[in-house]
C-alpha cells in the first residue's frame, strides 16, 4: 500500500468509534429507562456514522478490493486499534457513563484539532463529528454530575467506575508511529499536546460531582498496538457475527 | 464560515421539492437545506446531497428517492454524498421550519438559546401544541440523533425539538 500510515492512522481514529459505538448499541432495549436508551443508541448511531465515512476513506486509500465493510468486520482481535478505555464492558450504568464521559471529552478535543487537519477528507469528516461529539459530551458530563452528586449509592457507584476506568486514561495520548508520521506532514493531530486540558476538564467535571479524582499513577496501555483486554475478543465475536456466518452479506 | 452557496439548476427544482425526508415526510429535502448542488452534465444529473448527522439512516433512502424522483421526470442521474461543508439547520427554510412545527417538531432555536435550553433548563421552546413557552427538557436525544425530547408543563403535550447544529 502506498500510503500505509495514512491508512492506519484513519483506522487508529475509527476503530475507537467502532467499539464503542458497539458498546452502546448493547444497551439498545436495555438502558434504564426509555429517553436514556435512545441517548445512547443515538450516541452509537452517531459514532457508526463516523465510523462510515472513516472506513470508506480508508478504502479509498486501500485502493484495493478491500470495502468500508471488510475492514470493519472482517480484521482479527491484534488487528484493531482502539484504546483499551472504549472496549471495557457495561459492567453497570456507571461504568458505561464514566467510559463516554472519558473518551468524550478526549474526543472533542481530538476532533477540534483534526479540523485543522491538512487532509481535506479528515478535516471534512472532523467538522462534522464535532458538532454531534459535542452533544455527547454533554450528556456524559450531565450524568457524571447527576450521579456524582446523587444518592449516596449513586455516588459511590460512580467513583468505583471511575476510580476502575482511570487506568485507560493515559493511552489517549500515547504517540503510535503512523501518529507522528502523520503529524510530521500536518496530517495528524498532536495528540501528547491535548493532556493536559483533557485533565483539567476532566477533574473540572468530577468535582462539581463530588467525585474524588483517582490518585493512582498505574496506566494501562496497549489497545492502540493491537494488544488488547479480554473484552475486545467477545465483543467482536457479536459485531462479527453476520459477516463470519455469511461471508460477503450486504444489507 | 462555511459556504453555503447551492447550485441548483432551475429546471430540477420542481422535481426536488417532491422527494421528502423519510423521518418526516412534510419537510422537502429542498426545504431540509441537504440538497447541495444539482446540474445537468451530459444528459444525466448530477447531484450532491449532505447528511445532516454522520449516521443518519435517511440519507441512503434519500438517494434513491431522488434517483427515482429523477427518473420519473426522465433524467438519468448520479448521487453524491459529501460531508463538506458540514449541514448546518440555518440550512433549513423558512417554509421548512413552519413545516417542522405544523408536523409536531419545534424548529430550532439560535446557538445561545440553544445552549440556555439543553444545559440549562431554560424554558424557551415554544410547545408545538398550544404555544405556550413553559416546556422542558425531557431528554437531550429524542426520536433521532437531531432532535431532543421535550414536554409542554401547560397542555401536558411531550414533543421533538429540532437540535441547533452549527
Amino acid at each position: 500500500m502506498k500510503n500505509e500510515n495514512l491508512y492506519n492512522y484513519i483506522l487508529g481514529i475509527a476503530d475507537n468509534s467502532l467499539i464503542l459505538g458497539q458498546r452502546m448499541g448493547e444497551l439498545c432495549g436495555h438502558g434504564p429507562n426509555l429517553e436514556t436508551d435512545i441517548a445512547c443508541t443515538n450516541i452509537s448511531l452517531d459514532l457508526f456514522g463516523q465510523v462510515r465515512s472513516y472506513f470508506q476513506y480508508a478504502a479509498k486509500i486501500a485502493g484495493d478490493e478491500r470495502s468500508e465493510d471488510d475492514i470493519a468486520m472482517l480484521r482479527k482481535e491484534r488487528e484493531y486499534k482502539n484504546v483499551l478505555l472504549v472496549e471495557q464492558p457495561n459492567t453497570n450504568f456507571a461504568y458505561t457513563l464514566g467510559r463516554q464521559f472519558l473518551f468524550d471529552v478526549y474526543h472533542l478535543a481530538f476532533l477540534k484539532e483534526l479540523q485543522k487537519s491538512t487532509d481535506l477528507t479528515l478535516s471534512a469528516i472532523a467538522n462534522k463529528c464535532v458538532k454531534e461529539v459535542s452533544y455527547h459530551e454533554r450528556f456524559s458530563s450531565d450524568w457524571i454530575k447527576r450521579l456524582g452528586d446523587g444518592t449516596e449509592e449513586s455516588n459511590a457507584k460512580m467513583q468505583e467506575a471511575i476510580n476502575d476506568l482511570w487506568t485507560y486514561t493515559d493511552e489517549l495520548f500515547h504517540q503510535t508511529n503512523a501518529d507522528k508520521a502523520m503529524l510530521a506532514e500536518g496530517i495528524g493531530v498532536d495528540v501528547t499536546k491535548l493532556k493536559e486540558d483533557y485533565y483539567n476538564r476532566v477533574n473540572a467535571v468530577l468535582e462539581v460531582a463530588t467525585l474524588n479524582t483517582p490518585e493512582s499513577k498505574w496506566f494501562q496501555k496497549g489497545g492502540k498496538e493491537g494488544i488488547h483486554t479480554e473484552h475486545l475478543g467477545y465483543l467482536l465475536s457479536d459485531l462479527q457475527y453476520m459477516q463470519r456466518t455469511y461471508p460477503n452479506m450486504e444489507w | 464560515m462555511t459556504t453555503t452557496e447551492q447550485n441548483i439548476d432551475k429546471k430540477l427544482i420542481a422535481i426536488l421539492e417532491q422527494v421528502s425526508d423519510p423521518e418526516i415526510p412534510v419537510l422537502s429535502i429542498m426545504d431540509m437545506g441537504v440538497v447541495r448542488s444539482a446540474i445537468i452534465s451530459d444528459g444525466v444529473v448530477q447531484v450532491e446531497i449532505t447528511p445532516t448527522y454522520s449516521g443518519c439512516p435517511a440519507m441512503d433512502v434519500i438517494g434513491d428517492d431522488i434517483k427515482k424522483a429523477l427518473l420519473d421526470a426522465g433524467y438519468k442521474s448520479q448521487v453524491e454524498l459529501i460531508l463538506y461543508p458540514a449541514w448546518t439547520t440555518d440550512w433549513i427554510t423558512p417554509r421548512g421550519r413552519q413545516a417542522l412545527e405544523k408536523y409536531g417538531i419545534a424548529a430550532p432555536l439560535e446557538a445561545q438559546a440553544d445552549k440556555d435550553v439543553l444545559l440549562h433548563g431554560k424554558r424557551m421552546v415554544k410547545c408545538t401544541n398550544c404555544g405556550s413557552q413553559n416546556t422542558r427538557l425531557v431528554s437531550q436525544f429524542g426520536s433521532t440523533a437531531c432532535k431532543a425530547q421535550f414536554q409542554c408543563d401547560d397542555c401536558q403535550e411531550p414533543f421533538d425539538y429540532f437540535k441547533c447544529l452549527k
